[in-house]
């Protein structure tokens, strides 16, 4: 019995809602890797007391991505699809004291709710973005997204994409975020790494995780397998050591994704700015 | 046209197969749930070469609007369609499409409005566009879905309306389930609205300026003529209902009667609960010996006050069943707001009482239909003064 009450123990529980489980994540969804190495940077951030459970907020807004806001034992708002940025300015203005992470699909962050990202960039607003990037707006059957790599099949483009996707890392670094870093459900180690070192920057952070979608991405391309997909993916990332935003590739069809902290910098943020906290 | 080909289609295959038929220039849109696979379905045949189109894959509706606006400004025939929040972020470009008398055509399959996030069916998204200047209709069979793009086209560009269209199913209900079609043809299609601009367009040798700003001088006058443009819509429907008629050989009506000629009493509603309130009245009512007949509005803008209030002023009592909230209104729901007012300006003594029912994909069971049918039954004999002041809310927890 001890065995199966310690099997039925998970590391992260305490940060999760297990009444809000099993999740709705397909099998093999890169999702659920990308939740997970979220929240041991989190825990790490709450047991070294640099985080206060408390004082911590999960914002999403509306997609397969967002949803990790309701699994987290946390306060949370499920917000409207595109708008959980402006929603977590607005909850940052009144509480500046509470630390505000945001997170959302590529839809969702860079497709509909592109202006926003531009602006809080600029603005570098006190925010933590994690943008999960599957490439399809997934949560809708997987249609052609702003992010979707030029050529692949999604079922809105059968016959391949015409269009060249965002590089969502460069449009953040461009517009003066604090903190740009791309990471991918491959390297798991990475994400936890760039989101433990965003928890402890002022100003606008943001990070990309490239995740697999098996059931909607996948099948358009080929590779409805989970590890297949995976596989494929780990066979185009390359990861470097403060790459240069200039080599933050972005291509699918024999191209590579480049990982990395591609800005890491402590420009005076917003809230300084305005004089809420002391720089 | 007896004997012609039928498909199995879902309510939102029929729509891309009209559409498709009604050889549209351009399809802008975004996706969401229910509307989605009408879009996927058109870039479907886009991609296999079957319709000649140009596909905007917009970043927003709010931009899928937009970019039907400026299409449809530059002369091409435009579609888009949506859903929900998606017909709620259209707001503000719904206006200026109406106001530019730009004659779009947008399917809508209806679902509940957030918060709390819901993907399942209700008209709260409907209701919410139905003051935009937009001709609104609502079909009750995908056959229905599918004719209603080609009527839709038809309206919208005949050059006494120039008014955008919305044509809606219910999503799921309809969206998703799948009927006999039978689909009309691209050639017979475009003999029946042939591809002619006939709105005001852009044209660089002939240079125009559109919505530039209208004065208190001049303002008003453009919302008059778009009143006006709305009467019109309505003679343009029976006059096209008619022709389709005689060209594909299915009418329709902008109400749809069902076992009204010797009804007593009636339920008004839109969409599918049409389907389960007529299955109601024969399964149940009429075997008991009930005279309840149905009213069922497929034509919600223009409304069409005289036929409905012509048929309830012989009625012992009437029920109306919403599938929205007007929140703090003197009424309660939407469809029962327009049936209470052209009651008062047509002398209707008739009582009426209003359900609100399905919320967010509640089902609306037999036994709902009963509770609402007792409920009118209960003001035979009564007067509009004993009508209950707030609707009654139908299948809910309080
Ligand atoms: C205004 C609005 N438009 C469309 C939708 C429908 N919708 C829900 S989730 C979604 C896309 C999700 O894609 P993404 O944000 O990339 O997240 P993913 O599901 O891929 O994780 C869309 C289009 C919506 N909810 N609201
Ligand atoms: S649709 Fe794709 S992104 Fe969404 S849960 Fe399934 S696998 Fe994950």
């Amino acid at each position: 019995m001890e065995a199966v009450r310690r099997l039925r123990k998970h590391p992260l529980d305490g940060l999760l809602r297990p009444e809000r489980l099993p999740h709705l994540w397909c099998p093999g969804c890169g999702l659920g890797i990308a939740l997970g190495a979220i929240l041991r940077a989190v825990k790490r951030r709450i047991e070294e007391g640099y985080l206060q459970r408390e004082k911590t907020a999960f914002i999403g807004g509306i997609g397969c991505s967002a949803r990790a806001s309701l699994y987290v034992d946390f306060d949370s708002a499920h917000t409207v699809h595109g708008r959980a940025i402006p929603f977590a300015t607005g909850l940052k203005a009144v509480r500046p004291d509470m630390k505000v992470i945001v997170i959302g699909g590529d839809g969702d962050i860079a497709g509909i709710g592109g202006n926003h990202l531009m602006h809080a960039a600029r603005r570098n607003i006190d925010l933590l973005v994690i943008m999960m990037n599957n490439m399809v707006y997934a949560m809708t059957g997987g249609q052609l997204a702003p992010t979707t790599p030029t050529g692949l099949y999604t079922t809105t483009t059968p016959y391949g994409n015409p269009e060249r996707p965002i590089n969502v890392v460069k449009l953040v670094a461009t517009m003066g975020a604090n903190y740009v870093a791309r990471a991918a459900v491959t390297h798991p180690p990475l994400i936890e790494r760039y989101v433990y070192k965003a928890l402890g920057k002022k100003g606008f952070a943001f990070i990309e995780v490239i995740s697999t979608c098996p059931e909607v991405f996948g099948r358009h391309i080929g590779m409805r397998d989970a590890v297949d997909l995976l596989n494929a993916l780990r066979e185009r990332v390359v990861v470097k050591q403060r790459p240069h935003i200039d080599e933050s590739y972005y291509e699918w069809e024999g191209g590579k994704f480049v990982l990395g902290e591609y800005v890491d910098k402590d420009d005076p943020s917003y809230l300084e700015r305005i004089g809420v906290i002391k720089g | 046209m007896a004997g012609k080909k039928k498909l199995p289609l879902s309510g939102n295959t029929a729509i891309a197969y009209a559409v498709k038929a009604a050889d549209v220039d351009v399809i802008s849109a975004y996706p969401i749930t229910p509307q989605t696979t009408i879009v996927e379905k058109l870039t479907e045949f886009v991609a296999n070469g079957e319709l000649d189109a140009e596909v905007i894959h917009v970043e927003s509706e709010h931009s899928a609007l937009s970019a039907a606006v400026g299409a449809s400004a530059a002369g091409a025939r435009v579609f888009t369609a949506s859903s929900s929040q998606g017909i709620a972020l259209m707001y503000e470009i719904m206006f200026i499409a109406s106001s530019m008398r730009l004659p779009i055509v947008m399917a809508m399959a209806t679902r509940a409005l957030s918060a709390p996030i819901n993907i399942w069916n209700d008209h709260s998204d409907f209701m919410a566009a139905s003051d935009t200047g937009w001709v609104m209709m609502m079909a009750h069979t995908n056959q229905e879905a599918h004719d209603d793009i080609i009527l839709a086209y038809k309206i919208a560009e005949h050059p006494d309306v120039l008014l955008p269209v919305i044509t809606a199913i219910d999503g799921y209900f309809m969206s998703h389930t799948i009927e006999p079609v039978e689909p009309i043809e691209r050639e017979e299609a475009l003999k029946f609205i042939p591809k002619k601009v006939t709105w005001s367009v852009l044209d660089p040798d002939n240079p125009v300026t559109m919505g530039p700003l209208g004065t208190p001088e001049w303002y008003y006058e453009f919302k008059r003529q778009q009143h006006e443009a709305m009467k019109k819509a309505r003679e343009v429907f029976d006059e096209a209902t008619k022709e389709f008629e005689k060209v594909f050989g299915r009418r329709y009506e902008p109400v749809e009667y069902f076992m009204m000629d010797d009804a007593e009493y009636a339920l008004v509603a839109m969409g599918s609960v049409a389907g389960n309130v007529k299955a109601y009245i024969v399964k149940e009512a009429r075997k008991r010996g009930i005279k309840l007949g149905l009213i069922r509005v497929k034509l919600f803008r223009p409304f069409p006050a005289e036929e409905i209030m012509e048929v309830i002023s012989n009625l012992k009592a009437v029920g109306v069943i919403d599938r929205a909230l007007a929140f703090g209104s003197s009424y309660g729901g939407p469809l029962y707001g327009d049936i209470l007012s052209a009651a008062y300006t047509r002398g209707v003594d008739t009582p009426i009482v209003n359900f609100v029912a399905g919320l967010g994909g509640r089902p609306v069971t037999f036994r709902d239909i009963k509770a609402m049918v007792d409920a009118t039954l209960a003001l035979d004999g009564k007067t509009r003064k004993d009508v209950p002041k707030e609707p009654y809310f139908i299948g809910v927890r309080e």
